[in-house]
């Protein structure tokens, strides 16, 4: 089976701070079709995105579908301080990157 | 209750220009009330920390002139929550002032309540020796001392102190409050008026951040309010609520979207409907509240953790790119043998290398690329600014200067852009409180000042 990135599938994919402590990314789609498929492929795993994101499972403080929206959702403990030393993004703003790529099990009559 | 409510909200936060057209189409549409927000922690600590306020006094006051001309010559009720950003008492106080001098200018007359926020810190200390203060999320837990540091401690109010207001005092013509969660005066407006919790929590949870629920992103949006529902409306004639994009609202800046906590309980909204009564209007309803007990209050505080001293420039050459890593760990060891504090931990010592992790950090998949350049910024911090001063100097003579494996360049490793190459940047705070506390009376416990202009 072939693969796309979820970054042609998804309407909208960021990330923000939930919270001076929590970091939260967004996945919506605008397709309700495409939105059930990716969903049911497991290619959004709280495992997978754990070691994509090189954390502990135990950080993943909320990780769901939400369907009234067509989205998924992922919460991140943040373990550095947000807006002291050492910050490496204030908002969280710039977290979501790695979720464009993420190959999502693909067959043709998508 | 008898009839609609009509709540405008001209921009999620006060002070970053509300859209003039669009604000007096809503003031036409004859609002109960002109409701914003000016709070948020999203900048950062040090808002809170060294009690700053989000935008220059120069945007709060055109925001607040076009506001208070509405308020005044149309008779609508205005409410400003969270003043200033962090909502300290003085921030409260210095929104109000600004409110008395537009209005003396400009012959308004307004009854004002003002609800501060600032929590005594014995009372802090008190809960946390009784057991009712814990984290909020992922949080370090509260010590004695991180009470003692911090510059200010906030709470945030729910419904119950604008409702006391509203009650007690029905002809107060604006509210200021200090640090509130975002749509308790949204709230207490519909509490009030026997709005079912439900409703009016999710319809504040959206409507606290202006028109940003719609298509494109937009400022001003009318609510309207009744007993089970409320429909949401953007102001902008080319902006759209639909039901995905009011049901997404919820996913952002939050844990999740289907439990919201919040002072006094959670919104839930597993039942929620979103239905569409024309292109551009949502109506939403089957939000559920459920009350927490006891009821708790989120504190927040900050403090004042160091004073930083920076350097920033770039690397070119391949040979040190490719052992970046080792050569600034190298640096450091060089620095904390000079400087004891860096190895005690009084001071502090962070490389930042853009082109490589400095984004991600350790949550950087992307591990073993090789760029053709690198960026460096270097900061170091310590308890006082000659001493964050003389570490970030030495640290920076050594990315300079200080020799590697394989070495061709032996006249400079670092291109510099800026002269002088360090630079003091001041005060580093820190989130030090971000706690919830029991309190036993959310009316009574946030401070009520009447006054007039």
């Amino acid at each position: 089976m072939n693969t796309v990135p979820l970054r042609k599938l998804a309407k909208v994919i960021r990330s923000k701070n939930s919270g001076p402590f929590e970091l939260t990314f967004d996945v919506i789609f605008d397709d309700q079709s495409v939105y059930e498929k990716v969903k049911a492929s497991g290619a959004l795993n709280r495992e997978g995105l754990a070691k994509t994101y090189n954390v502990d499972v135990s950080d993943v403080v909320a990780f769901m579908f939400f369907d009234p929206a067509l989205a998924f959702k992922m919460t991140l403990r943040r373990n550095w301080g947000q807006g002291t030393t050492a910050e490496r993004d204030t908002f969280g703003a710039q977290q979501y990157a790695p979720l464009l790529d993420v190959e999502v099990p693909f067959s043709s009559n998508w | 209750m008898t009839k609609e409510l009509k709540i405008l909200t001209p921009i999620g936060m006060l002070g970053y220009g509300i859209p003039e057209a669009h604000f007096w189409r809503g003031v036409d549409r004859d609002p109960d009330a002109i409701i914003v927000d000016s709070g948020s922690t999203d900048p950062g600590p040090y808002l809170l920390g060294m009690s700053k306020t989000l935008v220059t006094p120069e945007a709060y006051r055109r925001d607040l002139s076009l506001m208070l001309r509405a308020a005044a010559e149309r008779k609508i009720r205005l409410m400003i929550s969270s003043a200033g950003g962090p909502g300290i008492d003085q921030h409260v106080d210095d929104m109000i002032e600004t409110i008395r001098d537009i209005s003396r200018s400009r012959s308004y007359h307004f009854r004002i309540a003002a609800i501060y926020a600032n929590v005594d810190r014995t009372i802090v200390h008190s809960r946390l020796d009784e057991g009712r203060i814990k984290g909020c999320g992922p949080v370090h837990s509260l010590t004695h001392e991180a009470i003692d540091k911090a510059t200010n401690i906030v709470a945030q109010m729910g419904a119950e102190p604008f409702a006391k207001v509203l009650r007690e005092r029905p002809d107060i013509d604006i509210i200021v409050s200090g640090r509130s969660y975002d749509p308790a005066p949204h709230a207490a407006l519909c509490m009030v008026n026997g709005v079912d919790p439900g409703v009016y929590w999710h319809m504040g949870k959206i409507v606290e951040c202006g028109a940003n629920c719609a298509e494109p992103k937009g400022r001003v949006i009318l609510a309207t309010v009744r007993k089970d529902s409320f429909d949401l409306e953007p102001m902008n004639p080319v902006e759209c609520c639909t039901p995905a994009s009011v049901a997404a609202h919820t996913l952002y800046e939050k844990t999740r979207p289907d439990l919201l906590p919040g002072p006094g309980g959670v919104l839930n909204l597993a039942g929620a409907r979103y239905e569409p009564l024309d292109d551009r209007r949502v109506r939403v309803s089957g939000g559920a509240f459920d009350p927490s007990n006891p009821y708790t209050v989120k504190l927040e505080g900050a403090a004042v953790i160091g004073h930083r001293t920076i350097f920033i420039g770039g690397i070119r050459d391949p040979i040190l790119i490719g052992q970046v890593d080792d050569f600034l760990a190298r640096v450091r060891q060089r620095a904390e043998a000079i400087f004891e504090q860096l190895g005690d931990g009084t001071a502090s010592l962070a490389f930042h290398v853009y082109g490589r992790n400095a984004v991600m950090g350790a949550l950087e998949p992307l591990k073993e690329v090789v760029p053709h350049e690198v960026g460096l910024l270097g900061e170091v911090t310590a308890p006082n600014q000659d001493l964050a001063n003389a570490i970030c100097s030495a640290v920076r003579i050594d990315v300079l200067h200080m020799p590697y494996p394989g070495q061709l360049a032996t006249s400079g490793n670092f291109a510099i852009p800026l002269n002088p190459p360090e630079n003091p940047i001041g005060p580093v705070c820190e989130f030090s409180i971000y706690h919830l506390m029991d309190i036993d009376a959310p009316a009574d416990f946030f401070p009520i000042r009447y006054t007039e202009t």
